[in-house]
């Protein structure tokens, strides 16, 4: 009798559970959709690409947000790679694993700093730094426009380089772990034909593993494109779409973060919450892809094995 | 030698330093980092900042009583939800996930581990802060528990997998049911790398600062009981950086360092138990 009720009754219960991660994320995805709809009546899609965000005369665009995100974390994706990259293949092409394993584990420390932490480094000591890097960069280059504007020390390419260190660690880690995936008989084969160690790597290795790398770059990216509060405390949160990477910009999360507890009118709250669903939607296209990319590889090396 | 083959020497030497040079950069960012923080947050730490009240806006002194006591409680709300949730779900993909609907899940729980940590504040905010017309330890909880779930999931499935079928067979053939089985045998051959996945799901939310923005707030008194708004390390951190007082930085600094250590300790912690469990079962 107890075993005929125990099973299905113990499958239900964490059947229920299981169903409840479902309800929980399809939760999020409703909440945001209802509550964004003030603002989707008032603006349309125009939304995505007026850049007026004025809360005393209610009239609301994204584009400075969605500039802001998206500059800062393709300049902070364009330093991270190769370091990010550089580091990986050395740790895992030519440094012992005796050595490697506990320096891997060193950098994969970096990636639990609270981003809270990385922000309040990055406010005494690289806001700092900066300025004094625009007070020696503009006199000679100030002229072009993507170096010009008062050098505050806070703004775009402050957040971007914060971004930077923040997203290394996960590039590191994941390409590692690809490229030690690679078949140690692709290193030989290329070895054998008299391939230096070094030409090795770039024809051999790394084409073999580069789905898995892009991967590690877009898994990067998604957490770049929501990262919130080191890059609220150093972007200089002004909501104005301007060339200089000197100037100061603002970022979706950080419009929120800022600005969600002043909203009072239901159109300001609804645009913010709109910006919170195109955060959602854009991280869930990019986390998307990063599966796909790495489980590719996933796919392929197994078949390597077979 | 030839000049081709001198030529694609040095280019070898020279990328193989490029490598070696991106990774002493990163280490060394690393090192800076840390040390930084124990430097600044050493000489700020006193006594008083795990004993007192913060100080009124303007005067020197005071602590972060409130917010240690805060995060603590936020934390213990988030594990309601985020443990029971995460290990269950687990359980279910481990033990009975086949088919279209536990992709469903772990389709789900993806989803929720990438969704920035912000827009979960948001979510919250419309679903508990809205009818309760209170920011709250609740809510901040809450918001804290969602993000542990898919991280307690994914680490009680694997850890479940990794138990050999013949344990399971072992004990239906000795005539247990599945659930006796799976309680009994599976789960306590797994506890170990279990116990450490939901340690880390744990540390992961605990420097969390953006779903506590809107949810928790932030308090300068003691917040009693589980509906009022209370302060937390994180959004110490933030409020204290962000403000033109001295004094508040280097109670940052020192929040910083403990919230640092608290973190990194407990992965350093989750690792030492892994690798003592390795080691016994070999």
């Amino acid at each position: 009798m107890r075993r005929r009720l125990g099973d299905p009754l113990f499958r239900l219960v964490s059947l229920i559970f299981a169903l409840s991660v479902i309800g929980i994320a399809a939760t999020i995805a409703v909440i945001l959709y209802r509550d964004s709809a003030p603002a989707r009546a008032a603006f349309g899609w125009s939304f995505l690409w007026t850049s007026t965000w004025d809360p005393v005369a209610l009239r609301f665009g994204a584009l400075p947000f969605v500039y802001g995100t998206l500059a800062s974390t393709a300049i902070a994706i364009a330093i991270a790679l190769p370091l990010g990259l550089g580091a990986a293949i050395c740790l895992a092409e030519l440094m012992p694993r005796r050595l490697a394993d506990p320096l891997t584990f060193l950098i994969e420390l970096l990636v639990a700093v609270p981003s809270v932490v990385y922000g309040l480094v990055a406010v005494f000591v690289l806001v700092p730094i900066m300025r004094d890097v625009q007070t020696v960069v503009q006199p000679v280059l100030g002229f072009i426009p993507l170096f010009r504007g008062p050098a505050y020390g806070v703004g775009l390419l402050t957040a971007a380089i914060v971004l930077a260190v923040m997203i290394v660690p996960f590039i590191i880690a994941v390409s590692r772990e690809v490229l030690l995936a690679v078949p140690q008989t692709q290193r030989d084969a290329a070895l054998a034909l008299g391939a230096t160690r070094w030409e090795t790597v770039r024809d051999v290795v790394v084409p073999y593993a580069r789905s898995g790398i892009l991967g590690s770059v877009f898994l990067a990216l998604a957490r770049a494109l929501g990262e919130t509060m080191a890059v609220t405390m150093v972007i200089g949160n002004r909501p104005e779409v301007n060339v200089s990477i000197f100037a100061p910009a603002y970022t979706m999360a950080a419009v929120l973060a800022n600005e969600f507890t002043e909203a009072t009118e239901t159109v300001y709250l609804a645009a913010l919450v709109e910006i919170g669903l195109l955060l959602f939607v854009i991280t869930l296209v990019v986390n998307g892809v990063a599966r796909l990319l790495i489980a590719r590889v996933g796919a392929r090396i197994e078949v390597a094995r077979a | 030698m030839t000049d081709v083959q001198r030529r694609r020497r040095r280019v070898e030497r020279f990328m193989f330093g490029a490598t070696a040079a991106a990774m002493v950069a990163t280490l060394g960012v690393l090192l800076f980092l840390l040390g930084y923080i124990a430097w600044q947050g050493a000489s700020s730490l006193s006594l008083a900042f795990f004993t007192r009240l913060p100080a009124p806006v303007g005067e020197p002194g005071g602590g972060m009583a409130n917010a240690i006591v805060g995060s603590a409680k936020l934390l213990f709300t988030a594990a309601l939800l985020g443990i029971p949730v995460g290990f269950l779900g687990g359980v279910y993909l481990a033990e009975y996930g086949r088919g279209a609907f536990a992709a469903w899940v772990r389709y789900a729980a993806d989803v929720l581990n990438g969704i920035p940590s912000i827009v979960i504040g948001i979510t919250v905010y419309a679903l508990v802060v809205v009818p309760m017309r209170h920011f709250s330890t609740l809510a901040g909880g809450l918001a804290l528990g969602l993000m542990m779930i898919p991280v307690a999931l994914r680490a009680t499935e694997e850890f479940l997998r990794l138990v050999p079928d013949s344990l399971r067979e072992a004990s239906l053939a000795l005539g247990a049911p599945r659930w006796v089985t799976i309680v009994r045998v599976v789960i306590p051959a797994a506890s170990r790398g279990i116990a450490t996945g939901l340690l880390l799901s744990l540390a992961r939310v605990a420097g969390e600062t953006a779903p506590l923005l809107f949810t928790a707030l932030n308090n300068r008194f003691w917040s009693p009981g589980w509906t009022q708004p209370t302060a937390s390390l994180p959004v110490m951190i933030f409020t204290y950086a962000i403000a033109p007082y001295e004094d508040w930085h280097r109670q940052a600094w020192a929040a910083g360092l403990v919230l640092l250590v608290l973190v990194l300790g407990t992965n350093v912690l989750a690792r030492v138990i892994m690798r003592g469990g390795r080691m016994q079962s070999a």
